[in-house]
């Protein structure tokens, strides 16, 4: 049954479906509707047993999880930007200790300066901490993936982020079908731990490996990915049998069969991509899309597979590798190795920007053209760049170089019609 | 005063530990046959190590309190390295290291899970050493503490980062000397007025025990355990513990230095409830702070030709503060609690 629900609300009710029994946060916009959310769900009873813990930090949140899953518990938190980086050593620890968290990052770009809305930097800078990473592009898709991320998890012993973008998806409200209970219980059976801390049968976890087992060690936990490149489909396949609709997978290629450019991307700037693709398509030019539902393990094979009849492939990315370009189009590049398609970066969205329709479909008309730079800066504002760059050069002590873009952006702004 | 200090465990002039003063019930957990050894030998400590002694009592005592149903979380430290270089193993307990500064949280994940199983049979256990607590754990300790989840925390307590090679810690005595802070310059060692009392604060948080122990009295931190254990919520023991690798003190010596902080009054040991003082062990025999910091080579700069005068009578007066603040000398004037042996 469809639902108008805003995507935190709507995650919620899926986690909640999960029967999560211990869920520990520390609030960061844009993902605290979500714990909020599930704290009363947890104080009314309708999960069950499930302890609700509020941490001190996004590193308590995650410690606190990484010791109930430990104790075998299903565990789940929500963070983001700033909060994903002050857990980050025990996002790395979780992973190494094998253990299933599921975590929802309401992606939102780190500062300084500080800015709250979407950009993918957060989890980008944890994309090789071991975790698997899959990219929700609609809130539909954000609570689907979230049931089948524990499946996932459970089965791996992995811990998955599911990222949504911030605002975008956790504050848009929308059409959702929460499934019910019964369902999901059908899906995903209790939490079955590979290792467990129990009096009855004791054992010593998160002890010290030298030099001698840690390669082999690591090496299993990149197993554990190769692992879920076959399950992300097999279980979107067996979601899709049960619950009647495609959510998830490792990628989804639309209009990409005879296309000579296609634009890859994360999220939910892929509805504003088909959009421009259809409007291309229109006009007969052949242009695809393919969206990455999943960038931890990076899908390389289905990747090639979609790209390679291409000419182009163009990378849209909402993150920025500094002193290098694109992050996702590097991996894209790994997995075209060898092939004649060129790949072309597109850094976009930085800090919440809008990614227009518009803007998207004249960048691949210059690229198409082979006049787009690389790496292309979206819609970047280079009056502000040029007149910040001068102002630097005249004066040694030039102060906060935010503030004096902001005045520059104001007064262009302020002379448009 | 609490009921077992009626009994004087130590024998004039000989302070040996009376085991065999008391009856069956009140001996030590240490000498029972059905003893656990949850931290087995063939461990990696150094010799002397006071460490690795107060943990054994500790969570001996724990797992006797808990009915051999317990769960120990440790912080990266001496503890972790010296039990745990898999494949092998110390603990004969279930036991976790997450990494440095989470123990606490890690600890409240545990009492959750076990929590949301119906698991109150369970018991957990946390324990760091002083870094792991009083500085990189600190914001997670407080946490537990305000939440007031169900875990015992211990910290013990060698006074420095002496995993890593002895470097200073927000719990490294006055003039010590520590690898970053050496005895060079004007004002050697640690900085006199600097430092954290954990102890206090963990008072503060309000929580329903608090204790500080010794290892030079094992009979007294197994009863704090104990007691700590018969208590649910947040609970924290602080137990000093000698160093010999980083305090450079003969590794005979642990018991005798250790004895020696508490009777010149620099590591008073008492016990609190909901942040009030209930407890003490009163100070039989106040030496000088002489006596227990000429023993050991971090303080080594304080004597001698260059003797700092100064900064002697600056430790002597803390000494002289604690044993005024916890009445630590209180039982010889008052006269009436002076039972036992």
């Amino acid at each position: 049954m469809l639902e108008q629900l805003e995507g935190s609300q709507a995650v919620a009710a899926a986690v909640a479906r999960c029967r999560p029994e211990v869920i520990s946060c520390y609030p960061i916009t844009p993902q605290t509707h979500i714990v909020e959310n599930l704290s009363s769900r947890v104080r009314r009873g309708e999960i069950g047993s499930c302890q609700f813990i509020n941490a001190e930090s996004e590193f308590g949140a995650l410690s606190i999880l990484i010791g109930a899953s430990a104790a075998g518990a299903r565990t789940y938190t929500a963070t983001g930007s700033q909060g994903l980086l002050f857990m980050a050593e025990a996002v790395y620890n979780a992973s190494g200790l094998g253990l299933p968290i599921v975590m929802t990052i309401g992606n939102r770009a780190i500062g300084a300066p500080i800015n709250i809305w979407n950009d993918h930097s957060d989890s980008m800078s944890m994309r090789d901490a071991g975790w698997i990473q899959l990219f929700a592009e609609t809130n539909q898709e954000a609570v689907d993936l979230h049931i089948q991320a524990f499946r996932l998890a459970e089965e791996l012993t992995c811990p998955v982020m599911v990222c949504m973008d911030g605002f975008i998806l956790t504050h848009a409200i929308e059409p959702v079908d929460i499934p019910d209970q019964e369902s999901v219980d059908g899906f995903l059976p209790p939490y079955d731990p590979v290792q467990v801390l129990d009096p009855e049968d004791p054992v010593t976890i998160g002890a010290m490996v030298g030099p001698e087992a840690f390669a082999e060690v690591r090496y299993l936990a990149h197993h554990k990915q190769l692992r879920a490149l076959e399950r992300i489909p097999q279980l979107s396949a067996e979601f899709r049998e049960q619950f009647g609709r495609t959510s998830g997978g490792l990628s989804d290629a639309y209009r990409t069969d005879d296309a000579d450019t296609i634009v890859v991307a994360l999220g939910s700037v892929n509805g504003t991509i088909r959009d421009a693709v259809d409007e291309l398509r229109d006009k007969g030019i052949k242009v695809g899309s393919l969206k990455l539902g999943s960038y931890r393990p990076f899908p390389v094979a289905q990747v090639r597979a979609v790209l390679h009849p291409s000419k182009r492939a163009i990378v849209v990315e909402k993150d920025l590798a500094l002193g290098k370009g694109g992050i996702v189009s590097s991996d894209v590049k790994m997995a075209l190795r060898g092939l004649p398609t060129i790949v072309q970066t597109v850094i976009a969205g930085l800090g919440g920007r809008s990614i227009t329709k518009d803007s998207l479909i004249r960048m691949i008309g210059e690229a198409r053209a082979g006049h787009l730079d690389e790496p292309h800066f979206l819609d970047l504002n280079w009056t502000a760049i040029h007149q910040e760059l001068d102002r630097q050069r005249r004066e040694r002590r030039s102060g906060p170089t935010p503030e004096h873009l902001l005045r520059v952006v104001n007064a262009v702004n302020a002379k448009l019609p | 005063m609490t009921d077992r200090q009626r009994i004087k465990f130590y024998q004039t002039g000989t302070f040996t530990v009376g085991n065999r003063l008391l009856g069956e019930e009140e001996r030590t957990v240490q000498s029972r046959m059905e003893r656990t050894n949850s931290l087995n030998s063939g461990h990696r400590a150094c010799q002397g190590c006071g460490e690795a002694l107060g943990a054994r009592y500790a969570v001996d005592a724990a797992m006797r309190a808990s009915g051999h149903r317990l769960i120990a979380v440790n912080a990266t430290g001496c503890l972790e390295v010296f039990s745990t270089p898999y494949p092998e193993s110390s603990w004969k307990i279930p036991w976790l290291h997450s990494v440095f500064g989470n123990a606490p949280a890690v600890a409240t994940g545990v009492a959750a899970a076990l929590r949301a199983k119906g698991r109150t049979d369970v018991k957990v256990l946390a324990q760091g050493g002083d870094g792991g607590t009083v500085d990189i754990g600190f914001g997670c300790l407080s946490g537990m503490f305000e939440r007031n989840d169900d875990v015992l925390y211990v910290c013990y307590d060698n006074e420095a980062y002496m995993n890593t090679g002895v470097q200073r810690s927000g719990s490294t005595p006055p003039s010590a000397r520590t690898m970053t802070t050496p005895a060079v310059g004007d004002h050697p060692g640690n900085p006199i007025g600097t430092g954290k009392n954990v102890p206090r604060i963990a008072m503060a948080h309000g929580l329903a025990y608090v204790a500080t122990a010794s290892v030079a009295d094992l009979r007294d931190l197994e009863a704090k355990v104990t007691k700590a254990m018969g208590i649910s919520g947040s609970r924290y023991i602080h137990i000093h513990v000698p160093c010999p690798l980083g305090w450079a003190h003969d590794p005979a010596l642990t018991i005798k230095v250790a004895r020696l902080a508490v009777e010149s009054g620099l590591f008073p040991l008492f016990e609190a409830e909901f942040g009030k003082i209930t407890g003490r062990s009163f100070i039989r025999r106040k030496v000088p702070v002489d006596r227990y910091l000429e023993l050991q080579g971090r303080f080594k700069h304080l004597f001698g030709d260059r003797a700092d005068r100064a900064a002697l009578a600056s430790i002597q007066s803390i000494a002289d503060a604690h044993i005024a603040e916890y009445g630590l000398g209180e039982e010889e004037t008052s006269g009436g609690n002076s039972g036992g042996t």
